[in-house]
């Protein structure tokens, strides 16, 4: 039997609009994935620590406040000095292109922008954690 | 920006982690590093075939923790209250882990672990480890390997474990045995669930907590609580009722204190020895269960000889009473040839 696959959903930052990460974290439940949906106004030091307890594969962030170019590239740090480099970072706001090609150099995974279809997301999640799995050995 | 709580691991641990093997994982769990503590929860929760060699290297650092149940029905404010708790234990210098478990959908096996966004700032406290669970198909309130995910963090360190059940009504006798304390937690409106207490959550609660309690009904159901309690005889430990509003924080204190009392009594009365033995008991049969299930399935000529039956019994032709009987009859003798096999091989070798 395969592994389950662990996701965590956070909202970092002061926006108070979860809608969107709830419909994601209902989503990728109907995947069959495990989803810890961490809330509200998390910090990205809050965001890796609730990532390395629960032992996800994945943190999926939703920004919708225009910090991303920020919040993202400060968890990767975060992450990579947890030593969890294996972990998938991905996520959805409103981010324009150039900025996520350029998350991505950084590291990042994947990033969906307005309109991005719920089950796309959730078939990359499945594949990119089975890449990095077998990456991994298990 | 000077939120920055308390990092990861006092030491940043800055290699990647590329195929840590499991003396790896077990010698930086030893160190204290958090993540593999979380990695080893997840090979014991996943029953992975190194599992039991884990368990069975950490058992001897198992056994110093105060484990609490705490269970009751959806929106009671399990969560709220574990995380008062939580902050009480920190300022007294506890360690205190949580196993918070959240239904898994029997449908498609995904779930979703809302235990987290209840935990204030002190999940974040470096003392703290917090973890989510899927109930993955158990029915008792809990996961099928909360009980080792529990030895995990006691063997980590962690002073306190309180393990969350889902929210139930009648089914929590599993959390019971699992734990040595068990707190349950009603609202005010669980009122009219009196007769669902008395079936399954009277009989196992050690502590009573009537939550919300700035609402109406709080009073008259911690009435009924009481009356419910003197109707029935009790040899040692009466279960005390508390009003507490989690929220706020009243009457976790109180509810400290008698965990306490209840720890202390049953220290003083024998009672943690007989609650450990049994549990270790139904521990040590759940694994041989196991085994033994895996082992009756694993070729699948049972599993064909089963589905071969059913089209026999679809025909009128046999019973799945007649059935079940000749299975039996085949496993056995099919897991007697392994047995024989499994003895005749070692001494191949020899000559």
């Amino acid at each position: 039997m395969e592994e389950k696959i662990r996701v965590l959903i956070a909202k970092p930052g002061l926006d108070g609009h979860d809608r969107g990460a709830r419909v994601v974290a209902n989503s990728l439940r109907d995947a069959g994935m495990e989803v810890i949906y961490a809330g509200l106004q998390q910090t990205p030091q809050m965001i890796v620590n609730a990532a390395i307890q629960e032992d996800v594969d994945v943190v999926a962030l939703s920004i919708l406040s225009g910090a991303h170019m920020t919040i993202f590239p400060r968890v990767l740090q975060l992450l990579h000095e947890a030593g969890a480099d294996d972990v998938l970072l991905t996520g959805g706001g409103i981010i324009g292109p150039e900025e996520m090609e350029e998350l991505q150099r950084m590291g990042t995974g994947r990033l969906f922008g307005p309109g991005a279809s719920l089950s796309e997301a959730a078939e990359y999640i499945r594949e990119e954690v089975r890449a990095r799995r077998a990456r991994r050995g298990d | 920006m000077a939120s920055r709580t308390a990092t990861e691991d006092d030491i940043p641990d800055t290699e990647p982690d590329l195929v840590p093997s499991l003396d790896d994982l077990l010698l930086r769990f030893d160190e204290g590093s958090k993540r593999a503590a979380a990695r080893l929860i997840s090979i014991v929760e996943e029953g992975r075939p190194e599992a039991l060699a884990i368990l069975d290297r950490l058992y001897p650092r198992v056994g110093g923790a105060i484990r609490v149940g705490v269970t009751g029905p959806p929106g009671a404010g399990k969560s709220t209250l574990a995380d008062r708790l939580v902050e009480l234990l920190v300022r007294a210098g506890e360690k205190p882990g949580i196993v918070a478990v959240d239904p898994t959908s029997p449908f498609t096996g995904g779930a979703l672990l809302g235990d987290r966004v209840r935990m204030g700032p002190v999940a974040n406290h470096a003392d703290v480890f917090f973890r989510s669970l899927g109930s993955r198909g158990s029915l008792g309130g809990l996961s099928l390997h909360t009980a080792e995910v529990a030895d995990v963090l006691d063997a980590f360190g962690c002073s306190w474990l309180l393990l969350e059940t889902v929210g139930v009504g009648q089914s929590e006798l599993d959390v019971a045995q699992k734990a040595h304390t068990t707190l349950v937690v009603l609202v005010p409106e669980s009122g009219d669930g009196i007769q669902a207490m008395k079936a399954g959550l009277m009989e196992i609660a050690d502590i009573f907590v009537v939550n919300k309690a700035d609402r109406a009904g709080a009073e008259k159901l911690l009435e009924e609580i009481e009356l419910s309690i003197d109707l029935k005889e009790w040899l040692g430990w009466r279960p005390p009722v508390f009003l507490t509003e989690a929220r706020g924080g009243r009457g976790v204190e109180e509810l400290h204190q008698a965990l306490l009392a209840h720890r202390r009594w049953l220290e003083e009365h024998g009672m943690l020895q007989q609650k450990r033995r049994q549990a270790l008991e139904s521990r040590v049969r759940d694994l041989v269960e196991d085994v033994l299930h895996r082992e009756l399935w694993q070729n699948g000529t049972l599993l064909q000889s089963l589905r071969d039956g059913l089209d026999t019994i679809e025909r009128g032709e046999d019973s799945p009473y007649q059935l079940a009987r000749a299975l039996v009859e085949q496993g056995r003798a099919a897991l007697a040839v392994r047995r024989a096999l499994e003895r005749g091989h070692p001494r191949e070798p020899k000559g």
